[in-house]
């Protein structure tokens, strides 16, 4: 065994293995487990290509063949990869071994991202839509326009809001959507002076982001001494110019502002809408609602909350709310019901369309399934046991010596916390137990930036986690910890396990290198 | 991992920075210090932090070619991180007890290397400083080890191992301005905190990826400056006179009108023209009615009026019209929560700057943020 194996081992299992027992020697499991990830070296799916292969699609029996009109056919095939069927399973298998997804790890350290379980159940049910087309007539798609419907009328209920719009296909697109809607509402009253968005250093930097790509100024309040937004500050920020406030609560800390309602009344006080971004939604469900504390609007990420994947395994969904006074702005086209039958129209004052045809539906029907599999009660009953699970997971990681979760604050369903004292102790920083971390097959990420609390690290454990999960989630951090103090060297050293050790990250900050398709691949680093 | 080939690094170390804080002095400037502190029976730290950088510096970029000078201004701290330093004899060999003339003479010995680390705290930073002003155009970027008492400059890495590591995975050639700014000791045993802006240095950028491992220096990210100095541009309006206060920030702020303001004075400009440069406190109340001042955050304690820009005085500040606070988001979050300071010496015209104001952070970006008087 080479030294760093070596090394790696005594590591990694912690302590050697018991005794035999008997004749046949039972062996106890280690105490973490000995994870190490596949590696393939599995090429660019464009570069398997070779011309003429084929994957076979066996139509149905008895199904008739129809040949596209002449009018919609490409003039050029499209420049897809050609390969067969086992080439595609064996590339894709491969490539879900190269890394650490939702089904595969203890999914916990993506705080403020929401990684509840996706039930399998669901994909078969979004299976059934997968092929209806965006411009199908009304007629053919009423079933579709009922769960459309539906999934609304519930997203109402749940938020307090008038009107719903599934349009969004991510959490952002819902967020440029209620900016969108909010420029569209004070651009009506003759007041597009309006020109400054307030927000707060603990939402989601996506509402800064979002609001400063359509044109706004981005103005944004600082945590007071007790870690909630300072309203103070909103105090000296409101005025004559402020657009709206788009706000997140609980805030990413995972501490809950029990002053939202004064902040909302603040901002109408000088004509500005309030946005609430949900995105944190899952510890209030059936507990508070946005238009209980008078927000104008917000929207929820059905990736995060309602459990659909999401968008990196697969297209996500967002989900807009309004009050009355911005329906006639929601994005079209919106589901009507005269009782009978289901239509599509566009709200008289809307600011387009922002997906093509429905939305995302397999996502909506993903979303439905899962919240008719619960009912109402069941919604709660997730908050509270996220919010449970949470705080059970907190009090095992603050007995982790040189952990803390600034501001002594009870904390809904996340904790931003901080390897502060165990840095400066060790010099291992909060990137790097991450990294360590994930040579016993679990991760995290660290947080936005800037970096406030210091060495930060941000779980949130969801509803759908055992106590064992979260136990071995704690005790992974628990030996990383120990390592950081007995040998910094080594931890710093990692990852051990993981299909590639190191990387240099200086390209990650170059654009000029970025290739976000094949073809910029291509035309940028092969000529 | 970093390739190795061609990149050199070099090694100064101030082996009395740092002396003082031991001994409770506050500092170690002056020889008079450094023997009250070895009396008192301290004992050097600097090579020790500059050996740990070394350290990190190999493990981050092995085979990396060092160079440095005979003793303990580096070749020491060198070998005990295991390296085989290359060695450039200075004119004048360096007595036991080192000056600023030694850090200065080492600085310019060393000028051909790719990047220089430094040992020491702010007042080896000012003697960098000097050396580099020497230098001009060939001076080489710097990154300094925090091993001084004092350790306010934005020039320095959070310590010796992420200095050695920020060398180490530096590949980019990408470089920032970082502040120097020293306390005047006397003032600062006395109790009261008088940082001073002293100067630029360039640093290597740090990466913004992973700036979460604080592996940078203080200093924001390429861009973020310029941010902020367009942002100020735009709110101009013409016949309002401009006072621009010390400081890198603000200096950007004359680049992005294409004038060469001063970094350590303060400069009034008009309608894209300068009207005065580096004033002093009698000239500046002449022009300073309804003039808009433009002040960064001097330091990391956070003092915006008070120190370093004297000659923004009460008088002066009664007859302008407005305030615009300038710093970066990073800036904002390292004071961890405590306020913005100010201390102009009249209670009443600090009681009236205090309150929540809005401190620009990029262009068309703003954070409310708390001021109050020291």
């Amino acid at each position: 065994m080479s030294e760093l194996a070596e090394r790696t081992n005594k590591h990694s299992t912690g302590e050697s293995f018991a005794e035999p027992h008997g004749q046949l020697p039972v062996r106890p499991k280690p105490p973490l487990r000995r994870f190490h990830q596949a590696r393939w070296d599995e090429p660019i799916i464009f570069e398997l290509s070779r011309p003429g292969r084929r994957g076979i699609a066996v139509p149905e029996p008895g199904a008739p063949e129809v040949e596209l009109p002449e009018a919609v056919r490409r003039a050029q095939p499209p420049r897809l990869p050609e390969l067969s069927q086992p080439h595609v399973l064996r590339h894709y298998l491969r490539l879900s071994q190269e890394n650490l997804g939702a089904d595969l790890n203890v999914d916990v350290g993506q705080g403020t991202c929401t990684m509840k379980y996706s039930p399998k159940v669901n994909d078969r049910f979004a299976a059934e839509v997968a092929e209806l087309h965006p411009a199908q007539p009304v007629d053919t798609v009423q079933g579709v326009l009922e769960i459309y419907h539906r999934l609304e009328r519930m997203l109402a209920e749940i938020s307090g809001m008038a009107r719903v719009s599934l349009q969004p296909g991510s959490g952002s697109a819902a967020i440029y959507a209620n900016v969108a809607m909010i420029r569209a509402y004070h651009a009506s009253r003759g007041e597009g002076h309006r020109d400054q968005v307030i927000t707060t250093l603990f939402s989601h930097p996506s509402n800064a982001a979002c609001a400063k790509t359509a044109g706004y100024e981005i103005v944004t309040l600082m945590p007071d001494a007790d870690g909630y937004p300072d309203i103070e500050a909103l105090k000296a920020a409101i005025g004559p110019r402020t657009a709206a406030l788009m706000i997140t609560n609980p805030e990413d800390t995972g501490i809950f502002n029990p002053r939202i309602k004064e902040f909302v009344d603040l901002v109408h006080s000088v004509g500005g809408l309030a946005c609430y971004d949900q995105a944190n939604a899952n510890g209030i469900l059936g507990i508070t609602r946005a238009r209980d504390a008078g927000f104008d609007l917000g929207h929820f990420n059905l990736h995060k909350t309602f459990s659909t994947p999401h968008a990196c395994g697969g297209p996500a969904a967002g989900a807009c709310g309004v009050s009355e006074a911005l329906a006639p702005f929601l994005p079209g086209p919106v589901v009507t019901f005269d009782g009978t039958s289901y239509g599509l129209e566009t709200p008289e004052r809307s600011i387009g369309k922002i997906r093509p045809g429905l939305g995302v539906t397999p996502n909506i029907v993903r979303a439905y399934a899962w919240i008719m599999a619960l009912g109402a009660e069941g919604l709660r009953a997730v908050a509270e046991t996220a919010a449970l699970n949470n705080n059970y997971l907190m009090s095992r990681v603050l007995r982790i010596p040189g952990t803390s979760a600034p501001w002594d604050k009870r904390r809904i369903e996340q904790v931003r916390y901080s390897w502060r004292e165990l840095s400066e102790e060790t010099g291992v920083h909060s990137e790097e137990i991450g990294v360590r971390a994930a040579d016993f097959g679990v991760h995290y990420w660290t947080s936005h930036h800037p970096h406030v609390v210091p060495e930060p690290f941000t779980l949130e454990p969801t509803e759908s986690y055992s106590k064992e999960d979260l136990d071995e989630y704690a005790a992974i951090l628990a030996h990383v910890a120990d390592e950081a103090r007995r040998d910094p060297a080594f931890v710093k050293g990692a990852p051990y396990n993981q299909t590639i050790h190191k990387i240099d990250p200086t390209p990650l900050d170059d654009p000029k290198q970025w290739a976000p398709t094949w073809r910029a691949y291509v035309r940028k680093h092969l000529g | 991992m970093a390739t190795t080939v061609g990149f050199v690094v070099g090694l100064v170390v101030n082996p009395v920075a740092g002396l003082g804080g031991t001994a409770g002095l506050k500092g170690s400037d002056g020889a008079e210090v450094q023997r009250a502190a070895l009396a008192a029976g301290a004992t050097p730290r600097s090579g020790e932090r500059a050996a740990r950088a070394v350290r990190a510096l190999l493990a981050a970029r092995p085979g990396v070619r060092l160079v440095t000078v005979p003793g303990a201004m580096g070749e020491d701290s060198a070998r005990a991180a295991g390296a085989s330093p290359g060695l450039v004899r200075l004119a004048r060999p360096a007595a036991p007890t080192t000056t600023a003339a030694d850090t200065r003479a080492a600085v310019l010995a060393l000028r051909d290397v790719d990047l220089l680390l430094f040992a020491g705290g702010d007042g080896t930073a000012r003697d960098v400083l000097d050396a580099v002003r020497e230098l001009g155009g060939q001076a080489p970027p710097v990154l300094g080890v925090p091993a001084g008492v004092k350790v306010y400059s934005g020039c320095f890495a959070v310590g010796p191992a992420a200095a050695g590591e920020l060398a180490g995975l530096w590949t980019s050639g990408a470089t920032v301005e970082a502040e120097v700014v020293d306390l005047d000791e006397d003032r600062y045993r006395q109790g009261r905190v008088s940082p001073r802006l002293y100067g630029v240095l360039r640093v290597p950028a740090a990466r913004t990826r992973l700036s979460g491992r604080k592996t940078g220096s203080a200093a924001a990210a390429p861009g973020t400056v310029e941010g902020i100095a367009r942002e100020v541009v735009s709110r101009m309006r013409p016949g309002v006179p401009y006072i621009l206060g010390p400081g890198a920030t603000t200096q950007a702020v004359g680049r992005a009108l294409g004038l060469a303001t001063t970094l350590l004075g303060v400069d009034v400009v008009r309608d894209g023209r300068i009207v005065a440069a580096d004033v002093a406190e009698r000239e500046l109340a002449g022009l300073a009615g309804g003039a808009v001042l433009v002040l960064s955050v001097i330091g990391g304690q956070g003092f915006v009026l008070g120190r370093g820009n004297q000659q923004i005085s009460p008088r002066v500040l009664s007859r302008t019209g407005g305030l615009l606070v300038l710093a970066t988001q990073q800036k904002l979050a390292a004071l961890g929560g405590r306020p913005l300071l100010v201390d102009t010496g009249d209670e009443d015209t600090d009681r009236k700057l205090s309150g929540h104001v809005q401190v620009i952070t990029g262009y068309r970006e703003s954070t409310i943020y708390r001021m109050e008087t020291t």
